[in-house]
């Protein structure tokens, strides 16, 4: 029998996937990694894009979409803890002025900057879902 | 004599409002259960994120984030109180606002300076009422909160805290015990207590001796940041999940027990009703007895 590792997905707001893998493949903010069985420990962020794991006795690959978060490997545990919201250093900047703003009650008008923020995080993660859907089309044929 | 027509009248009323907390009761009870099963569904990630945490401020001793580290004077205090949006649930908001306000008058002798970051209607209300300085707030989360719409108004908190506005961070809320009893809360946000931080990871206790670090990528800095971030995050979703389940079993109860008394008022109300009916009847006839006997 293949060695395997165990894989936990939560977000904050559910627990999306938890069992035993052969081999999982996260898009990490460096490049996408493939974690093996007695992986070093490492921990680092995570771009949006698909979360691929293999699950032995199954030809097909488990597919969860992550618009983000952190991954964590330990020898025999893998946790992803995903993210449910659009995240990035620049829109937390902005959703946190956005708050400051409110409860002063002076909306000022968004700079074109903050849009352009904006728009590239939220052009990244529908390129990455249409990846994901993409990849689950071609499967279904 | 009250008129029979009134009575009836008030009896129709007290029915009507009786249909109401009725409707509302079997409302919250629903949303009760869809409120603790998203409870229980945070609860994995928080565990998980803590056990991360716990073990990188272990592990890693370069670099200690801001949040982990205790300053030594306490000047100015961050608060966030966590409240429902709607009314009609019983002591729920009464209570952790008075806890609130208790503390922030002791704080204020000590002249402490407070700032208060709102989530929820109701306390937002109150804060402004009473007049203290509100530096963020979120209304309107709705029966599923999400992460989302939290980011900002935390953000403005957090921020005061490695900007060094703020030299400690509580949080205000209702803790869901069961469907009877929910308790206001106070908990210690920032700085993250170690006791707080490693409580529930025992089985990483008894190897400490053979303790491992992480390989970080992109850097040690850029991650332990992040993850203290989404930490101190986890708990304040935790603590909004928990405060949603306990608004509607508040109100789940504060309802039944108005629908209980409206049962109670109609039956008053109905005793006196033919009372004065009878009486109504009762002189009539002896008018008519009078009369006769006249005649």
């Amino acid at each position: 029998m293949a060695m395997t590792i165990h894989v936990d997905v939560v977000s904050a707001e559910q627990a999306i996937f938890s069992g035993i893998a052969e081999v999982v493949i996260v898009p990490a903010q460096m490049g996408e990694v493939g974690i093996y069985p007695r992986h070093a420990p490492l921990i680092t962020k995570m771009k949006p894009g698909s979360v691929r794991i293999k699950i032995p006795d199954q030809s097909e690959e488990e597919l969860i979409y992550v618009s983000g978060g952190m991954l964590e490997v330990q020898p025999g545990i893998v946790t992803i803890l995903a993210d449910t919201a659009v995240r990035g250093a620049d829109l937390d900047e902005i959703k946190a002025t956005e708050a400051k703003n409110r409860a002063e009650d002076a909306m000022k008008d968004r700079s074109s900057a903050i849009d352009y923020a904006r728009a590239e995080a939220e052009l990244a993660e529908s390129v990455a879902q249409i990846a994901t859907i993409q990849k689950m089309r071609n499967r279904a044929h | 004599m009250a008129g029979s027509r009134e009575i009836r009248n008030k009896i129709k009323s007290v029915k009507n409002t009786q249909k109401i907390t009725r409707a509302m009761e079997m409302v919250a009870a629903s949303k009760m259960r869809k409120a603790q099963e998203r409870m229980k569904k945070a609860r994995p990630y928080g565990d998980k994120i803590r056990n991360v945490a716990a073990h990188m401020s272990r592990a890693h001793s370069e670099y200690r984030h801001p949040f982990l580290v205790k300053r030594d004077t306490v000047k100015r205090i961050g608060i966030i109180v966590v409240t429902s949006d709607k009314g009609l649930c019983g002591g729920l908001n009464t209570n952790v606002l008075r806890m609130a306000l208790a503390k922030m008058k002791a704080w204020e002798a000590e002249k402490e300076q407070i700032e208060v970051c709102c989530i929820g209607n109701k306390g937002l209300g109150f804060m402004n009422r009473f007049g203290a300085n509100i530096v963020s707030h979120v209304v309107g989360l709705g029966d599923a909160p999400n992460l989302e719409k939290l980011i900002g108004a935390v953000k403005v908190v957090l921020d005061g805290y490695t900007q060094d506005r703020f030299d400690q961070v509580f949080i205000f809320y209702t803790r869901f015990i069961n469907t009877m009893k929910q308790e206001p809360m106070m908990e210690q946000l920032l700085p993250l207590s170690d006791a707080q931080l490693h409580n529930g990871d025992e089985e990483n206790h008894s190897n400490q001796n053979n303790i491992w670090d992480y390989i970080y990528e992109p850097d040690a800095k850029t991650v332990i940041d992040e993850i203290m971030t989404r930490y101190v995050e986890a708990i304040i979703y935790q603590a909004l999940t928990e405060n949603l389940a306990s608004e509607q079993s508040a109100r789940m109860v504060a309802m039944k027990a108005a629908s209980d008394n409206a049962g109670s008022v109609i039956d008053e109300l109905t005793l006196i009703y033919n009372k004065t009916r009878q009486a109504a009847i009762t002189k009539e006839l002896s008018e008519i007895v009078g009369g006769a006997a006249a005649v």
